[in-house]
């Protein structure tokens, strides 16, 4: 017989639950600026979201918490690395939080589900994530990129293989996302336009145990270029070296792959990686200088780009609010200060964003090498002033679809 | 050729892997009737313990070994202490498992971090192996023969030990088992710390070739699922045939249909449950 | 004061419940943010997908472990309707439909067994629709997900704030909760528990065991497909990670800890799950780990769930202990 107690329970329960939510946090006039942070600190994506807030707390920690002269406040926030995380978190720091601006977040599906919210939220956003058509052909008033966009560096890194190694045939490998066909896009377009060919293009699942079923489909290339992002890197760079292919076929990686973060995990299978990244963390400028040392010495790592990418933001975001004094609270203003900011001294040198809100700024090659022991990713070409649209027609380039697994198509594959 | 011939010794070589991981996934199904949830996380927690022993300079077999162990009291602990007060409620003790599965890979990631950990091969087995235009690492093909070692163990064992037989008692008539007088409970108990200890061990011998990170856990949990299910759970036989039926599936699958690599692994596992239930060398009327 | 009449209604109970209702009905006036009306639409709809597994968990007995696959079949046949240029009401019916489909599938393949057969039938379902909507891209997008763009209009009512979405997931959950209600106490239900406690008494009685079951988890699904309707309006957004094993694992979660074999207990284990994902989540780091070890306590201490469990500690603390009498009962 069912016990109808249990109707007492229930509204007892509603009572409780009724109490937790009056919490209604009451907002305080002349509040301090709040920044909301939005990363990832549980999943496999968790070590970078760990490095972005890293990177936003050194800087915060550097001013003192206060940013031209107005106290900041710095809210973090978990999305659990998934869209629907990422859309409920956004929710949370720009409806009960009432946060100024929000960083991150950290993957291009997150950013992709929040896209619209911001935008009707008139929310600014500087984001990490990469995700190419946030910053083309679904740009967004509201946001702008300090990182990159997926295929940003990639361009510049497919200019060094085929003007400068001068290689010939490549087989991209990366994650089957978007992320990954975005980077790998990017590369076949400028590498075959500067006479190269593409003959292979592999897309192993983001979750993948072992890489060796693909790693084995590579044939007779002259390189390999892979857009690995997560801890994937590191375990196809081992079965990469395991196989044999280390040292006979060259490997290049896009940023992910190749993170300054991820060196202590790395062992000799990185030598001789030729990479492209935004950010490098042996790059010579005061901020990188500060921001390395307080990496160091707080939790004793070595900034990558999620730290540095969130660092910027930080340098960003205390570059509008100088400009705008008194009217930082103007979110709309903020967000169009922050399209406006120009700045020299960053960890990755000068940094700007055309009209659409992504940066233009320099791209680092590197190689990597084992210096007094450690690994060390070492600049051995610095492209300056990369925009998002290489050297092709803005125009053009965005009367072309958005780069896609099959855009550019690739028509020398074997 | 290169190509097929590698992916047919990488499929031996993960299905050694894989048996090493489901092995202790299916002894537990068997006896205690349940899938155990966790098994990825002993398969993670042993491998992370395992790295860090080998981050202070421990020999590579001594870490295995020590994982098992901790894996073991650990698993047999939880046994003791949490899945025994749910004895015969079965599927409360799957939930159990999946919670506490929830508390280990968090626990893991405060204590470990969000890196990824792989480390090398053992110095005596980082050569590589050179047949027939192909190179392979010779780590995984020890794999393959620690696999055997243990599977003749444990077949050893469970077959000819009068513990062995209290198993497969247990296994095919737990009441019966117990009215002749055998101390089922305490047989769990030892069965649940075993397969902890055999996940651990696996989790250290799979860290140089899957390396150690957030997310592991889940990440194999499946692959032990459809072992165990395609080969019949209890059986160790099944475990094994199971292992490489699933290794050769994987490696040849993701090679020649990559869109539909999940429904590659996951349609032969549907398949059996639904036309043979006990899968291949499992009994019937379980 | 407890003592039921007749009827079964006293009283108390009756106030209980009004208080309940009322305050339901009136959460945007007292809830102070958006951000917490929102997350009531949350429970809302989770109380709703919890209360169609229960159909099949508490009133069937089959523990399904897939039931997220349900769900998101039923989001994303909304979403790409949507955004193939279809309107709100052939999306919504098509993704009924499909999720009837997917349903009757399901139950065809899981109920050639039961108990733990069941679960992992159930379990290689839910994760072939997980592949199939991470990895065939071309038509799911794949990580990227589906955005839904406008919230629907019913009868010309706008959706798009949180408190009339609130309303309009008020009342399909009384509607969902009066179905249930009714199919509780209907010769179906019955006949239902009744395959749960003795199947091969009710075979020998006559009584399709099978088609029973059949029936339930189409019924079962329906209620699941609606509350993934639901939360795909509520989110605007769907990926493959709704149709992941942790999604269906916690919905089973809140089932089981709220307390099967209750209309309540699922409700009260969907706002316990949601509370502790979204809000607590702000203030304390690791959440998952105070979702399993909050797990772990129901189940051990309150395995009949966290309603009955809570009524029994209740009881118990109440109980005067009557002299002499060895093991008074629970």
């Amino acid at each position: 017989m069912p016990r109808k107690l249990s109707r007492r329970a229930f509204a007892a329960g509603a009572a409780a639950a009724s109490a937790t939510f009056r919490f209604a946090p009451a907002i305080a006039q002349a509040a301090p600026f709040r920044i909301g942070l939005l990363t990832v600190k549980t999943g496999p994506l968790a070590q970078g979201g760990i490095q972005m807030e890293q990177g936003i707390a050194a800087f915060l920690k550097e001013k003192g918490n206060t940013l031209a002269g107005r106290k900041v406040e710095l809210i973090s926030a978990d999305t659990g690395g998934n869209p629907a995380g990422a859309k409920t978190k956004a929710q949370e720091l720009i409806e009960r939080d009432k946060v100024n601006v929000i960083l991150g977040p950290l993957a291009a599906f997150e950013l992709l589900a929040i896209l619209d919210y911001v935008r009707d939220k008139e929310t600014p956003l500087i984001s990490e994530a990469a995700a190419e058509d946030v910053t083309q052909r679904k740009a967004n008033p509201f946001i702008i990129r300090p990182s990159s966009t997926s295929a940003q560096c990639c361009h510049a890194i497919a200019d060094f293989a085929a003007k400068e190694l001068k290689y010939k045939r490549a087989a991209t490998i990366s994650e089957d996302f978007a992320f990954g066909y975005e980077q790998m896009s990017g590369f076949q377009r400028v590498f075959e336009d500067e006479g190269g060919k593409v003959v292979k293009k592999l897309w192993p699942p983001l979750v993948t145990p072992d890489y060796t079923p693909y790693i084995a489909q590579i044939g007779n290339v002259d390189c390999v270029f892979n857009g690995f992002a997560g801890s994937n890197p590191v375990k196809f760079m081992r079965s990469y070296a395991d196989l044999g292919l280390k040292g006979k076929i060259a490997l290049l990686a896009g940023w992910t792959a190749m993170d300054d973060a991820l060196l202590k995990s790395l062992g000799d299978e990185a030598i001789g990686v030729v990479s492209a990244h935004w950010y490098s963390a042996d790059f010579d400028s005061p901020s990188n200088k500060r921001l390395v040392a307080a990496l160091e010495k707080d939790y004793k790592v070595l900034p990558g780009g999620y730290a540095a990418g969130m660092y910027i933001a930080g340098q960003c975001v205390e570059a509008a609010i100088e400009k705008l004094g008194g009217k930082s609270d103007d979110r709309k203003a903020l967000a169009e200060a922050l399209h406006q900011v120009s700045l020299t001294d960053t960890p990755r040198g000068t940094v700007k964003f055309d009209h659409l809100g992504n940066v233009v700024g320099d791209v680092f090659i590197r190689k990597c090498e084992r210096k007094n022991g450690q690994l060390v990713n070492t600049v051995v070409k610095r492209y300056p002033n990369v925009s998002q649209f290489w050297t092709y027609d803005e125009k053009a380039f965005l009367a072309n679809p958005v780069y896609a697994r099959d855009y550019p198509p690739a028509k020398n594959l074997e | 050729m290169t190509l097929w011939l590698t992916l047919a010794v990488n499929s031996i070589a993960f299905g050694g892997l894989l048996f090493l991981l489901s092995a202790g996934f299916s002894l537990i199904f068997g006896l205690m009737r349940i899938p155990n949830l966790m098994h990825g996380s002993f398969f993670m927690l042993g491998a992370y313990f395992g790295v860090t022993l080998l981050a202070v300079g421990a020999n590579f077999w001594v870490a295995a070994l020590a994982s098992a162990v901790g894996m073991a009291i650990v698993g047999g602990g939880i046994e003791r202490l949490l899945l025994r007060r749910l004895a015969g409620q079965e599927l409360a003790q799957v939930l159990l498992t999946l919670g506490l599965s929830f508390i280990v890979s968090d626990l893991c990631l405060m204590i470990w971090t969000g890196d990824p950990w792989q480390p090398l091969a053992p110095a005596e087995l980082r050569g590589i192996v050179q047949a027939g235009g192909m190179i392979f690492p010779l780590y995984r093909l020890a794999v393959v023969v620690i696999a055997v070692v243990v599977a003749v163990a444990l077949w050893l064992m469970v077959d000819w030990t009068r513990l062995g037989a209290m198993i497969r008692a247990g296994v095919d008539d737990a009441p019966i088992a117990r009215v002749v007088g055998i101390r089922v409970s305490r047989l769990f108990t030892l069965v649940f710390a075993l397969g902890a200890a055999l996940a651990g061990f696996a989790g250290v011998i799979g860290a140089p070739i899957l390396s150690v990170y957030p997310g592991l856990d889940a990440d194999m949990l499946p692959l032990a699922l459809i072992v165990v299910i395609l080969g019949g759970t209890g059986s160790l036989l099944g475990a094994l045939v199971g292992s490489f039926l699933i290794g050769f599936l994987y490696n040849f699958g993701q090679a020649r249909f990559p869109d539909l690599a999940y429904v590659i692994l996951f349609l032969p596992m549907l398949l059996v449950l639904v036309l043979r239930p006990q899968g291949l060398f499992g009994k019937s009327g379980a | 004061m407890s003592a039921p009449g007749m009827t079964g209604v006293t009283v108390p109970r009756a106030a209980a419940v009004g208080i309940a209702l009322v305050g339901l009905a009136t959460v945007p006036l007292w809830v102070g943010n958006s951000y917490y009306v929102d997350v009531a639409s949350q429970i809302l709809l989770f109380a709703v997908f919890a209360l169609a597994l229960n159909v099949l968990v508490g009133y069937g007995g089959l523990v399904s472990l897939g039931h997220a696959g349900l769900f998101a079949v039923s989001g994303y046949t909304a979403g790409l309707m949507l955004q193939a240029g279809h309107g709100h009401a052939v999306a919504d019916l098509a993704a009924v439909l499909v999720t009837l489909a997917a349903s009757a599938v399901f139950a065809v393949l899981a109920l050639r067994s039961t108990g733990i057969g069941f679960l992992m039938i159930t379990l290689a379902l839910g994760q072939i629709l997980w592949g199939i909507a991470y990895r065939w891209a071309d038509l799911t997008n794949g990580d990227n997900g589906v955005n839904i763009s406008t919230r629907p209009a019913p009868f010309g009512i706008s959706l798009a704030d949180a408190p009339s979405f609130y309303y309009a997931t008020l009342a399909v959950f009384f509607l969902a909760l009066a179905t249930m209600a009714a199919f509780v106490r209907s010769p179906f239900g019955a006949s239902l528990r009744g395959t749960r406690d003795q199947a091969r008494r009710m075979t020998a009685l006559g009584y399709n065991v099978w088609l029973i079951r059949f029936l339930a988890f189409l019924f079962s699904g329906f209620w699941s497909g609606i509350a993934g309707l639901l939360y795909v309006y509520n989110k605007q957004f769907i990926s493959p990670q709704v149709a992941a094993l942790q999604s269906s694992a916690e919905v089973l979660l809140m089932v089981i800890s709220g307390g099967t074999a209750t209309l309540l207990g699922p409700i009260a284990g969907a706002a316990i799950v949601v509370i502790m994902k979204y809000v607590v989540s702000a203030y304390v780091v690791r959440w998952n780990l105070v979702l399993g070890v909050i797990f772990v306590a129901i189940i051990s201490f309150m395995p009949e769930g966290l309603v009955p469990g809570s009524v029994r500690l209740w009881r118990r603390l109440r109980a005067p202990r009557p002299a002499g009498k060895p093991g008074a009962p629970p």
